[in-house]
């Protein structure tokens, strides 16, 4: 092939990787608190699109990104606490809650983007902020220390949340709740308010996933524009073994094998492109089936807890 | 057929008499899901500036306002009754199968493909030809999740919802290439769409001048044949034990994955009947678009239908009549159909979040029998 990669293409692919990768380590992270929990919440789709929705409507109105940010924040927590309700107290089957969450984030989106706002409109979503010094340096500056806000609130994501959950009293709690809420609940752990804290935290970090597609990545709105991104972060959960070092490595193997397909159809190399946006699909049924650390996966996951079984 | 003499076997195959708690639990507790669904629907219509008593009457007057409102409800009811059958196969045995969707579109594929290649068949061979085509190819798309599931856990809610992905870009990239028209090519239009089907196999109409095509009927009688199997025989016994209590089935020598990869692919066979009856009993091609969302709501019919064959046929009408009003609602009153979406989104967390008082309900009543029994 003559189109040898240039080290400007090479740097374009990682920007892109870092890039791809945001929402999926907002929302796959805030998914780890939820399952950590033991509950599954498959409506993080449909949390992505309402909030990436609500954060774009208000940034284009007021022209305050992070009021729309703010407002992605608030809607992740209003479903996040239905979803709490209906999961934990009324300890509905986890899948099928959430495809309903899924649903009417869907179609609620798209009906409030259609009367709304009508057309695909873009705005000046969050711009890149150079982080002094090491933002001159070569090949690395570009790659990791110009990027927006929100993308660096990713990467800041993964340590706290390791932190969180493995070093703290309260990351304690959400384990053994998720692990053995009869246990819990025996050492007076409250375990359906952790449950609830767990899901809502999740459900504000795929708040912010969405809004990170919205008002700092592709800064528009159209019907669907997660794409199933909200699907592939659950699965990341369980490709990256409940770890958010695991989540992020997943996150970024999907978004780099992505962001060289991208570039490849950019350089004009001949893939047919049904199938190149096949790819992150498949590639995701190959994560899920490679997923080894099944050890890892909390005990009582899809479990809802009731004093007095077991 | 051990298994039957199990003593668990009594209260799977517990048939209760007519009672009104019954009616109560699985009837009017979920309608009134659907209710509130509707009101807050309504609410939110009012939030957004929209009268909801004229959006709500635009709806109910295009499902059942005229005889091509009924007879368009019934056509739209007969897919979301065959893949409500497969979710209730599928969700008895415990396996959620949320792709549906790609099912239906490697059905449609199928039932596409097939009768252009063999045009020259007779009717009365290639129509049921067809339907089994059809039926085979979404059982395929149901199969690798199924066997997934079982040799490598893979998750099948995820997987499905890959699936469909996938099936999708399929379809996008057949009717644009190997199936598109040919006499759109030759126009210069390049309309992604395939070719009109051969005449013969065209599902008969069963009342000229409507759409309503003799699928309807096929749909009715798989829901007797699909009760049948599911309290009748062996395999659809097991596959509700397996559902019930995967550990006692174990116990009892049943290979649970095999029953819920079974179930799965059965599931995926009746969406795939669902885009063949689509294709060759409404549309007479394959377009884009042609699962209009019958796979999610679909999964909404069967949770209202209680995941019973014979309460999923009035369910499928109603959603049929939704979707129909939907349309009616859109073009009328210009509210974008999507508010059925999320509709149906808030009929699923209201029908699974109120199944702990049927779960309540079902257990007390289980006491009550037992107490019952040992008295007499």
């Amino acid at each position: 092939m003559s189109t040898a990669i240039s080290s400007a293409a090479l740097i374009g692919i990682l920007v892109s990787m870092i890039n791809l990768a945001t929402p999926l380590v907002y929302a796959a992270v805030g998914e780890i608190f939820a399952q950590t929990s033991g509950v599954v919440n498959l409506g993080v789709e449909g949390i992505m699109l309402l909030s990436g929705y609500a954060a774009f409507y208000v940034a284009l109105n007021t022209g305050n990104l992070w009021l729309g940010l703010l407002t992605a924040a608030i809607v992740g927590l209003v479903l996040g606490l239905l979803m709490s309700l209906v999961s934990v107290t009324l300890k509905a089957e986890q899948g099928i809650s959430g495809i309903g969450l899924y649903m009417f984030g869907l179609g609620m989106s798209s009906l409030l983007f259609k009367i709304m706002i009508g057309t695909v409109k873009t705005i000046d979503g969050f711009q890149a902020v150079k982080i002094p010094w090491v933002g001159d340096l070569p090949v690395i500056g570009p790659i990791l220390f110009r990027h927006s806000i929100p993308v660096y609130g990713a990467f800041l994501l993964v340590p706290v949340a390791w932190w969180v959950l493995s070093r703290t009293t309260l990351g304690l709690q959400i384990r053994s709740v998720g692990q053995n809420p009869a246990a819990a609940d025996s050492l007076g752990i409250h375990v359906d308010r952790i449950r609830y804290f767990s899901v809502c935290l999740g459900s504000v970090l795929a708040g912010i996933a969405g809004a990170s597609l919205s008002i700092a990545l592709v800064n528009l709105f159209q019907d669907n524009l997660t794409a199933g991104q909200g699907f592939i972060a659950v699965a990341l959960v369980y490709f990256g073994g409940w770890s958010p070092w695991g989540v992020m490595g997943g996150a970024l193997l999907f978004s780099i094998v992505n962001s060289i397909q991208l570039w490849m159809q950019v350089l004009g190399v001949k893939i047919p492109s049904d199938f190149a946006v096949m790819l992150p699909y498949l590639m995701t049924i190959a994560a899920l089936m490679v997923t080894v650390n099944r050890a890892r996966q909390p005990a009582a996951l899809n479990k809802p807890f009731e004093r007095g079984e077991n | 057929m051990a298994a039957k003499n199990d003593a668990s076997s009594a209260i799977l195959l517990h048939r209760p008499a007519f009672d009104w708690g019954n009616v109560v639990v699985h009837i009017l507790l979920p309608l009134s899901g659907v209710l509130v669904a509707l009101l807050i629907g309504a609410i939110m219509l009012l939030i957004l500036g929209v009268n909801p008593i004229g959006a709500y009457g635009a709806m109910v007057n295009g499902a059942v306002g005229s005889v091509s409102g009924i007879t368009q409800s019934l056509v739209e009811a007969t897919p979301l009754l065959f893949v409500g059958l497969g979710i209730c196969i599928a969700f008895r045995a415990s396996v959620i199968n949320i792709g549906a969707e790609g099912q239906i579109m490697l059905g449609a594929i199928a039932a596409t493909w097939f009768p252009l290649t063999f045009h020259t068949w007779p009717g009365w061979l290639l129509l049921p030809a067809t339907l089994i085509v059809g039926f085979v190819a979404g059982a395929g798309w149901g199969f690798v999740p199924g066997i997934l599931k079982a040799r490598l856990q893979v998750n099948e809610i995820l997987s499905t919802i890959m699936m469909n992905a996938i099936a999708t870009q399929l379809l996008y990239l057949l009717i644009r290439g190997p199936l598109m028209d040919p006499a759109g090519v030759a126009a210069g239009t390049f309309l992604a769409q395939s070719a009109r089907l051969p005449q013969q196999v065209w599902m008969p109409r069963l009342i000229p001048q409507t759409l309503l095509h003799a699928g309807a009927i096929l749909a009715v009688l798989l829901a007797l044949v699909v009760y049948f199997f599911l309290w009748r025989t062996t395999i659809g016994y097991r596959i509700r034990a397996v559902g019930l209590n995967p550990d006692a089935s174990r116990y009892a020598g049943i290979v649970v994955p095999l029953y819920q990869a079974l179930a799965m692919t059965l599931a995926g066979g009746l969406a795939g009947l669902a885009g063949a009856v689509e294709v060759i009993g409404v549309q007479h091609r394959l377009l884009d678009g042609i699962t209009s969302g019958y796979g999610f709501t679909g999964i909404v019919a069967a949770l209202l239908g209680g995941l019973h064959p014979l309460g999923l046929i009035p369910a499928s009408i109603l959603f049929g009549g939704l979707l129909v009003g939907a349309n009616e609602m859109q073009r009328a009153v210009q509210v974008p159909s999507s508010l059925i979406t999320a509709i149906l989104g808030l009929v699923v967390l209201f029908v699974s979040g109120s199944a702990i008082w049927s779960r309540r309900w079902e257990s007390q009543r289980k006491v009550s029998t037992r107490e019952g029994e040992g008295t007499s």
